[in-house]
């Protein structure tokens, strides 16, 4: 394991993805990848009593899914890194409180996965740990609750406003063997273009995946084309436009093989879902269902995953500030 | 790009709604809660009520329907099509209430609902009572020089 470039770790001894799992909402089983998840819950409060409460019990099933599928208990996990958007991470909290599990609690908005996955290989790659636990959920009402609006207020959103995505995905890193191998990260700064519209996160967070993807290519000496895809995770539509247009300003066409896992889970048109999903639970549920079953039909040989943070707080932004962003790349490669 | 360079390059690249559809939306919508307003206050005169009892039943009527329409989700699949139309009239700050009472409900009688019921609805009886008292002091003064 080594620093490399400017903001990257290549790993020698690579960490591998050993299992995976993902629990999605209704709205998020109807999109397009509803038959990639490993379960979907009809139930938006997933038998909870209010809305925070149903993010914790969708992490909590997630988490034991995830560990079902491996076949494991939870004294075999060294660690979890898990991170949601809510204050004080309550829905990681206190859905994980039974597992009995060592916890890094992690905020970066929706960069979260990237964030966790990112130290989740760093402390498996350096020998600190044998296995830990990679994860990040967020859920709709939750969100919407805590950074807009109550429910049932009639506002009319923008067509630049994103679907917090009601999701939860989840890793098993290992050094031992696994189906997919963790490669190298490149860890992203925050890049504030000093946007302050709220309902314009795609804008918000593209310089921050510009850069980090900008870095990643530099730092590893690689173009686009060395990936089969790059995976950003929430800037929707518009954020598409915005990154792919800052890497041709630098010489970058990424436009080839550009994906954005808020553009892929819901579509557009049938699900009224505006600039596309966002939400921690975007980039983690996307990864742990489509993008690993890809490369388990050896669809994929090599991406970049760059979920991406909108660092919105209501507080600063009625105070007057803008919204950062952050970016955070994993290199996944095929085993 | 400096900070003025992308703000106006993001308004670009962002596709907006049409202005004139907005409004004759909001136009259609905020008429037909108005006429119902208007039909309602209409009905109670003719069944023999005063006008200020009327238009007090009518208001009642319409707040009541707001909010249980705000209850059962309905409200607010009808603002994402009326805007201002819906959020204008007295129906709109009744959703405005009820949607807090609703979502904050969990949180306690006191601290839940007591705390955020106003949460939205705040600013607009605040300075709804502001502009009334400033008002009434310009008429007051008004009234000490006409006669």
């Amino acid at each position: 394991m080594q620093h490399i470039g400017k903001a990257s770790i290549s790993f020698d001894n690579t960490p591998y993805i050993q299992e995976y799992a993902s629990i999605v909402g209704k709205k998020e089983g109807e999109g397009p990848l509803g038959k990639y998840f490993d379960e979907i819950n009809e139930d938006s409060l997933f038998g909870g009593d209010n809305w925070e409460d149903a993010e914790s019990r969708l992490i909590e099933s997630t988490i034991s899914k995830l560990l079902s599928k491996a076949n494991m208990s939870s004294t075999d996990i060294d660690y979890i890194l898990s991170g949601d958007l809510l204050g004080q991470l309550i829905a990681s909290s206190f859905g994980l409180v039974n597992f009995n599990i060592p916890l890094f609690g992690l905020y970066g908005a929706c960069s979260t996965f990237g964030e966790a996955v990112s130290l989740g290989s760093v402390l498996v790659a350096s020998g600190a740990a044998n296995r830990v636990i990679a994860s990040a959920s967020s859920h709709f009402a939750s969100a919407e609750k805590t950074f807009r609006f109550p429910l049932g207020y009639g506002n009319q959103r923008k067509f630049s406003a994103t679907w917090t995505t009601t999701g939860c995905g989840s890793v098993i890193i290992s050094k031992d063997t696994g189906k997919v191998k963790i490669t190298g990260i490149t860890t992203g700064k925050i890049v504030d273009y000093g946007l302050k519209d709220k309902e314009n996160m795609g804008a918000c967070m593209a310089p921050a995946a510009a850069d980090t993807i900008y870095n990643n290519l530099c730092d590893f000496g690689r173009n686009p084309s060395d990936y089969d895809k790059i995976f950003t995770g929430d800037l929707g539509y518009i954020g598409q436009t915005i990154l792919i247009d800052l890497l041709r300003e630098k010489g970058i066409d990424i436009s080839d093989v550009h994906s954005d896992c808020g553009i892929e889970i819901f579509d557009i048109n049938l699900q009224d879902t505006h600039a596309g999903g966002s939400g921690c639970g975007c980039s983690a549920s996307t990864f742990c269902s489509y993008i690993m079953k890809q490369f388990e039909a050896g669809k994929f040989k090599r991406i970049l995953l760059v979920p991406t943070g909108a660092l919105l707080s209501p507080t600063s932004s009625n105070e007057g500030n803008s919204v950062p962003g952050i970016a955070h790349g994993v290199v996944f490669e095929a085993v | 790009m400096d900070e003025k360079e992308y703000e106006s390059y993001v308004k670009k690249v962002t596709p907006t709604t049409s202005l004139a559809k907005n409004m004759f939306m909001a136009f259609l919508a905020g008429g037909i809660i108005c006429l119902i307003g208007q039909v309602l206050i209409n009905l109670f005169i003719k069944m023999g009520l005063e006008k200020e009892t009327a238009i007090n039943y009518e208001t009642l009527i319409l707040v009541f329907s707001a909010i249980l329409l705000t209850g059962l989700n309905v409200y607010q699949k009808l603002a994402k099509h009326g805007g201002a139309g819906t959020l204008v009239p007295i129906t709109g700050f009744a959703n405005s209430v009820g949607s807090c009472a609703i979502e904050f409900k969990k949180e306690g009688q006191v601290f839940g609902i007591g705390c955020k019921i106003f949460t939205i609805a705040g600013p607009v009886i605040l300075y709804g009572l502001f502009s009334s008292s400033l008002l009434g002091f310009i008429y007051w003064i008004y009234t000490l020089f006409s006669h």
